[in-house]
């Protein structure tokens, strides 16, 4: 399956923060057919630094999807059935417009006027895009972590376009813990002199920083199992310490050449703004009264959670599910036993496969039935 | 001759095709009622709820595997321990709340009960009758603690922690003014009519 990405334009859209950005563009990929009724359409929200791109080959670089595993004929969303729609998060930097943008009023990139951006001003984003595809009712919306909040937000903002919802590996709300990662890679990038206030783009981009932010990043979405199952102590092709701050160990080599890789990939000035509309991400707004959140949601959830999760720990999915139940809503849930931590939902995936695939299909059932 | 009778009460345990609970159960459930399965398992009575009945299924089971089986039919379920999760529930809602072959399991089974009453309108409660005549006779002549066709395990690994009979559940739900609306006893599929404390296996009470 060789995918290309699209775009779509819109002359505006108005931010929770009160500012808008006008125009703004959302690039995402589709993979398999919509049926004649509207009926079969799934979006898949992505995580912190993903891309529209989460399934087949893509046409230009050749390279499978962050979710292939996931999404394809025969798999857990199945295109053979299922009309997958995969975009760019508002703010990102992979096709969607974020602070690397053009400014169109300036001729410059946006770089820090950016506005601050939330994830439910990603979601509105994304409704706009399922409006101008013609979709009036989703089938499903998931993804995991910060996709998960995604999800969340849609089922919370536009309960009667999500028949349902599966958020996978995420919160409700930031916890300090999440906050305080998240601040750390926000500081490492701030405290590479090539930032210059966000003013990079005409020169060098803070690499240093940026690299630092992603090797944090990684560690939390190991965990201390999966770490010592891949890496141990083993050294780094060589047979005795260096005695020097060279890379001595395999788990250094890792984080550096993720790190490296990732300055390639992405914005630092993406890296800001994004993680800041995690850390600002509430459902409640600050009542903390989740209740009063879901009170009129009755989308169908399945919650899933992942045992060695230590980033978005099990118990912040079982607070959904039980403010759910409380409001006796249609919720099922399973916390999946695995050692790759917050990663699993990307690479352990078989049970999760098997969980999703029927949740689907017994949505769709229903969505006949009515 | 304690060995050769403790043969003759098979010692495989009850599978899903020779629960003959699950069939009255079936018969007790209202069309498009809201159920709640406690220990639901794999979710096959709550499947079978759903597509024959038309009701609201939820169910509860604590097992990773067969929650995940549960799901992977379309039944919502949630992993999760029963006396824990009952607590959000408010009031009378469900119309039955189901809690089939687990009571003997459950720490603190009058508490359950309890719950079971005041977040369902009614309660089915089945259970493996312990007065059996099958298990009667294995303790009188082996001496040890049970091991029969309705009570396959070993003692030191069996999920059944308390053993009740037709009579006991009979006796709590008097004292605790339980109201019981109808009763039924079973022996394999075949309904029992006299001596149930002696002759049923499985014993489905609907309360409320």
């Amino acid at each position: 399956m060789i995918v290309e990405p699209q775009c779509a334009r819109f002359d505006n859209i108005a931010l929770e923060g009160g500012a808008s950005l006008s125009p703004v563009e959302i690039t995402y990929e589709t993979y398999g057919h919509l049926n004649s009724d509207r009926s079969n359409a799934i979006l898949i929200a992505h995580a912190f630094t993903g891309d529209a791109h989460a399934a087949g080959i893509g046409h230009a670089d050749g390279k499978p999807g962050w979710w292939d595993n996931m999404i394809g004929p025969g798999k857990a969303f199945d295109t053979d059935r299922y009309f997958v729609i995969c975009s760019n998060v508002l703010g990102g930097c992979q096709g969607t417009t974020g602070p690397g943008s053009i400014n169109q009023a300036t001729g410059r990139p946006y770089a820090l006027s950016f506005p601050v951006i939330t994830i439910r001003d990603m979601v509105r984003l994304q409704k706009m895009l399922i409006d101008s595809l013609g979709i009036s009712r989703l089938l499903c919306v998931s993804g995991g972590s910060m996709g998960g909040m995604q999800s969340l937000e849609w089922a919370v903002s536009y309960p009667e376009c999500v028949l349902c919802t599966i958020p996978i590996a995420t919160t409700w709300r930031h916890s300090a813990q999440q906050i305080a990662f998240n601040e750390v890679g926000r500081q490492a990038i701030m405290a590479d002199p090539d930032w210059c206030e966000g003013e990079y783009y005409e020169k060098k981009p803070p690499a240093r920083g940026l690299s630092v932010a992603r090797m944090v990043g990684h560690i939390t979405y190991m965990s201390d199992e999966s770490m010592r199952e891949k890496f141990g102590r083993k050294l780094r092709q060589k047979e005795k310490f260096g005695f020097d701050f060279g890379v001595d160990f395999e788990v250094e080599s890792y984080l550096r050449y993720r790190g490296n890789q990732f300055v390639g990939r992405f914005d630092a000035n993406s890296y800001l703004y994004i993680t800041k509309a995690e850390d600002y991400f509430d459902l409640t707004n600050g009542t903390g009264k989740l209740t009063d959140a879901f009170r009129t949601v009755d989308t169908r959830f399945l919650v899933i959670s992942f045992t060695s999760d230590w980033l978005y720990p099990s118990y912040q999915s079982q607070e959904i599910v039980r403010v759910l139940r409380r409001l006796n809503g249609d919720v099922a849930y399973c916390d999946l036993q695995s050692n790759y931590g917050h990663d699993a939902f990307l690479v352990d995936i078989a049970e999760q496969s098997e969980i999703v695939r029927g949740f689907l299909d017994s949505t769709a059932r229903l969505a006949r039935a009515a | 001759m304690g060995q050769s009778v403790a043969a003759v009460i098979a010692t495989q345990p009850v599978t899903l095709a020779e629960r003959p609970d699950f069939s009255v159960i079936g018969e007790i459930i209202e069309p498009n009622s809201r159920v709640l399965d406690l220990g639901c398992g794999e979710g096959e009575l709550l499947a079978w709820l759903t597509k024959h009945k038309h009701v609201l299924a939820r169910g509860v089971e604590i097992s990773p595997a067969q929650v995940r089986r549960a799901i992977a039919r379309g039944v919502s379920v949630y992993q999760g321990d029963i006396n824990e999760g009952l607590a959000d529930y408010p009031d009378k809602a469900f119309d039955y709340v189901i809690l089939s072959q687990t009571l003997q399991e459950t720490r603190a089974p009058l508490q359950l009960l309890q719950e079971l009453l005041r977040v369902g309108r009614r309660a089915i409660v089945s259970f493996p009758n312990f007065g059996h005549w099958g298990v009667r006779i294995a303790m009188l002549l082996n001496g040890q603690a049970p091991k029969t066709r309705l009570f396959p395990h070993n003692w030191y690994n069996s999920p059944n922690i308390h053993f009740l009979s037709i009579n006991d559940f009979e006796e709590l739900c008097r004292d605790q003014h339980f109201p019981i609306e109808r009763r039924y006893f079973l022996a394999g599929a075949r309904h029992v009519t006299v001596f149930p404390n002696l002759l049923a296996q499985t014993a489905v009470f609907l309360l409320g």
